[in-house]
């Protein structure tokens, strides 16, 4: 494979039926490159909860995904109204989400815990009214 | 037990699915309609039942890759979730009986199957 391959995607907000196109071209991409079962599917997890969650809470976004011999890393950047209290929001079962989108079937207060228990590390920063960035990285072989 | 064996176990309706898919071990099941929960949970070449019936339920399953979805309950899937599922090869099952029926009928199959 080339050195580094870089994606970059927007995400929308508000659109629950588009939402996970980007985790699922960037899951074909990593299956393509070789990466094995088992990593592409915890990436493929890992970026879809945190696309989801742009698309519920942040208004959309974007994601650049860039995968070295080593490392698949995710940045994900938004505008959103940012997260006040992130450990709190890292416990598994708080969800700020909306009726409307828990009859979807999301907003189950999962998604960054899945995030931390499938990426090798997960940085989530966030300033009130800033938005938030969530860098995700898997690493692919042994330091 | 493979996806077509279980669908045959469960009464259940094949809505869609490829033919490579529906030949497929099935590998323990999952049960629920919280899509995090299963996206967390599941895991690959399971069974994943739920009453969820709209498209997320397609990304969620091809994510987690499981072997098949099985809508309890005689679930209907709406349009774009039936599209998706269709274009992806994802196997779509409609069964007449309760999640926990089905669950059931899933464990029994892979006794009978683990005995043979």
């Amino acid at each position: 494979m080339p050195d580094i391959v870089r994606l970059h995607y927007d995400v929308d907000g508000d659109n629950f039926m588009a939402a996970g196109e980007a985790s699922s071209t960037v899951k074909n991409v990593l299956k393509r490159l070789g990466i094995g079962e088992d990593m592409v599917r915890r990436a493929a997890i890992c970026l879809y909860e945190g696309e989801i969650n742009m698309v519920i809470h942040a208004n959309g976004g974007t994601i650049d995904v860039s995968v070295s011999p080593q490392t698949i890393e995710m940045v994900l950047k938004d505008q959103g109204e940012g997260i006040p209290d992130i450990e709190q929001a890292m416990q598994e079962g708080f969800s700020t989400a909306s009726d409307r989108v828990r009859d979807l079937g999301f907003g189950a207060g999962m998604g960054l815990p899945n995030m931390r228990r499938y990426a090798d590390s997960l940085e989530v920063s966030s300033e009130p009214g800033q938005g938030t960035r969530v860098v995700m990285t898997l690493n692919i072989a042994p330091a | 037990m493979t996806v077509a064996e279980l669908a045959a176990r469960l009464d259940a309706k094949v809505l869609c699915g490829a033919e490579t898919a529906l030949e497929r071990a099935v590998q323990g099941a999952y049960a629920g309609d919280l899509l995090s929960w299963v996206m967390g949970r599941a895991r690959a070449g399971m069974v994943w039942v739920t009453i969820m019936s709209n498209m997320n339920v397609a990304a969620v399953a091809l994510l987690a890759d499981v072997s098949c979805v099985v809508l309890s309950e005689n679930v209907a899937p709406d349009e774009a979730l039936l599209a998706r599922a269709v274009r992806e090869g994802l196997v779509l099952l409609s069964a007449p009986l309760s999640t926990y029926d089905v669950c059931w009928r899933i464990r029994e199959g892979l006794a009978d199957a683990a005995v043979l």
